[in-house]
């Protein structure tokens, strides 16, 4: 019994890391066809900006959840200013040229603060159930990443912005014949999506190693729930998350970690081969 | 079409690169050669990925998976058979045969180029991840470890084929350039070919290709192979020419190198590339003797700026450049006349 609960936790826990790291990417890409090769380093940031702040004596959970979607959603407005927005509608070029940023943001970090792991200590401790110890935090990780569905759920649904940005990501030469300034929306949107992957980021950080090069260990993973997913974001992230999480988690508990990554690739491959257009190309096509 | 002239071109090309092989190793000393050779690998690494993104509009974001499988799978081969030429072809044909299983997973799927560059790039990025986990003594195929992040060690030097005799560097560079050469010459057979015809007319417009009655999945299933194929021979080369080979052969830096070089040279030609490979590594060996500009910075800027200012690459830029220049030159004299 106890051992089914740790079970179900850690599928959870599973489930919710693919949405944090994919959820920026989601909102990216659905809502402007941009595949943004950068996002693992996004996600670097987000953990340095923790990392660095609270050496200086910021309080953690006002590093993770105030400073690092702050500070990646301002970098993000700013290479989507310079960068992107030259590149829409030449799908490739973008691709390439968030590449290119990755490179740049590894390098640059690795020159100014040394290709050592950075980290710091998991808050919270931990609990028993029955003969096992739990982290506390990764209830916390679970609980951010239902707020964070449920929050761009929200504000796509009900708040005027959504309606604009779902009108723009639908037809934008008649959101703009209606008025609405879509190069604004597409910069926002971007900024939006940026934060959202800082905050990833910075919830990662007390888990993971924060080392310049820690991008590439998430990016595979956030690529294929995205490509799964399919273009709705909500939906699209969280059917992906749980299918795809649910398998390599029981994968890692049956053979190890590095089988878990290659049998989430493996059902990936297959499924794109029923589904071209990810999940919710045929099933939920409506959704948001 | 003209034919004359295309192939005038390629004979050109191809006689340079005859005098590059002949001359290189009597002209130049050891270290320059090994240099050199260093180059012909990366430039048929190059091809692989000009080939199917030029003339098949396949844009590979993990073409580095094909390299690193290559290398390792002739470093496995070659330890445990002792000769080079045999575990080479193997290389080739396994390289092949992967690529056609996971182009039969995106092609028969129908993948859009997005989702498509995507899977290539997380195939690489998972062949890395896995590739790095081997570290244990328990992961061996027959005599050969695979040793995790430190590599395989001691891969067998390329013999000359089906004798014992390991080659020189000299011998060795001219094997890899006679190959590159051969490469060069049999890709623009293809390319002029009914396939390769074909394969054109998809890269422009896939619809109509395949409206007018052209299985496209085959076609780009075959193309993908054949660039998989080549991009496996070229990571079987580093291997040997090294005679060690690591994780970081599949690693994204090496397909996000091969994207630049072939970027950079122009998507669309073949020569362009193979430039591209030594303009840019010369100028990533000599601005990384300056230790305190990283390597990754370098090949980011060129990459954002490529994409920025040269989308088509340098030297077809270069070119429209110069022809605008002179029509600039001559215009007034053409407005002048009555």
């Amino acid at each position: 019994m106890d051992f089914a609960l740790i079970v179900l936790i850690e599928l959870l826990r599973a489930v919710a890391g693919l949405v944090l790291i994919a959820a920026g990417l989601a909102i990216i890409f659905g809502m402007m066809r941009v595949i943004n090769i950068a996002h693992g380093e996004f996600l670097m940031l987000g953990g340095y900006t923790v990392v660095l702040t609270t050496k200086l004596g910021v309080n953690l959970w006002v590093a993770i959840l105030v400073l690092a979607p702050l500070f990646v959603g301002v970098f993000g407005i700013i290479v989507e200013r310079c960068i992107i927005q030259f590149l829409y509608n030449r799908l490739l070029d973008s691709i390439l040229a968030t590449w290119g940023l990755s490179l740049l943001l590894i390098g640059a970090v690795t020159v100014v603060f040394g290709n050592t792991v950075e980290g710091v200590a998991t808050p919270l401790g931990g609990f028993d159930i029955g003969d096992y110890k739990m982290a506390s935090y990764t209830l916390v990780l679970i609980f951010a990443a239902a707020l964070i569905l449920a929050a761009i759920y929200a504000v796509l649904r009900y708040t005027r912005f959504g309606l604009i940005a779902r009108s723009t990501m639908q037809n934008p030469g008649m959101a703009e014949a209606l008025g609405v300034n879509s190069k604004l929306v597409y910069m926002a949107t971007f900024g939006i999506g940026a934060a959202l992957t800082g905050l990833a980021g910075g919830l990662l950080a007390p888990i993971a190693g924060v080392v310049p090069s820690m991008g590439v260990y998430f990016i595979g993973q956030a690529f294929i729930t995205v490509v799964t997913g399919g273009s709705a974001i909500v939906a699209g992230t969280l059917s992906a998350s749980t299918m795809l999480g649910t398998l390599s988690q029981s994968i890692t508990f049956l053979s190890g970690p590095v089988f878990g990554d290659a049998a989430l690739l493996l059902v990936a491959l297959i499924l794109l081969r029923l589904l071209p257009q990810g999940i919710t190309g045929r099933i939920f096509s409506r959704s948001l | 079409m003209a034919a004359p002239g295309y192939w005038r071109g390629v004979a050109l090309v191809a006689a340079v690169f005859l005098a590059i092989l002949l001359f290189v190793p009597a002209w130049f000393d050891l270290f320059e050669v090994l240099q050199m050779t260093q180059y012909v690998v990366l430039a048929l690494y190059a091809l692989s990925l000009a080939y199917i993104w030029g003339f098949g509009g396949i844009v590979s974001f993990g073409q580095a998976g094909f390299f690193g499988l290559g290398g390792y799978a002739f470093a496995v081969l070659s330890i445990n058979m002792g000769d080079t030429t045999v575990p080479f072809l193997l290389t080739i044909a396994l390289c092949f045969a992967f690529a056609a299983v996971l182009g039969y997973f995106m092609f028969y799927g129908r993948l859009s180029d997005v989702y498509l560059g995507v899977v290539t790039l997380v195939v690489a990025l998972i062949m890395w991840k896995l590739i790095s986990h081997t570290a244990g003594p328990e992961y061996a195929i027959g005599k050969a470890r695979l040793g995790g992040f430190n590599g395989i060690p001691s891969i067998p030097i390329m013999r000359v084929p089906f004798t014992d005799r390991e080659m020189d560097p000299g011998e060795m560079f001219q094997y890899f350039m006679g190959l590159l050469i051969f490469v060069y010459l049999l890709l623009h057979v293809l390319i002029r070919s009914k396939f390769g015809r074909i394969a054109i007319s998809i890269r422009e417009n896939e619809v109509r290709t395949g409206l007018l009655g052209y299985d496209i999945r085959r076609y780009k299933l075959l193309v993908f192979s054949i660039g998989g194929a080549l991009g496996g021979a070229s990571g079987a080369m580093w291997a040997t020419y090294q005679t060690f080979i690591d994780p970081n052969a599949f690693s994204l830096e090496m397909s996000a190198k091969c994207l630049i070089w072939v970027m950079a040279g122009g998507v669309g030609t073949l020569v362009g590339p193979i430039v591209g490979v030594v303009a840019l590594q010369y100028l990533s060996l000599k601005l990384g003797e300056t230790a305190f500009i990283n390597n990754l910075v370098i090949l980011g800027i060129v990459l954002v700026l490529l994409v920025l200012l040269m989308p088509r690459g340098i030297v077809p830029t270069l070119h429209d450049w110069l022809r605008k220049g002179i029509a600039l030159v001559r215009q007034p004299s053409r407005g002048g006349a009555p």
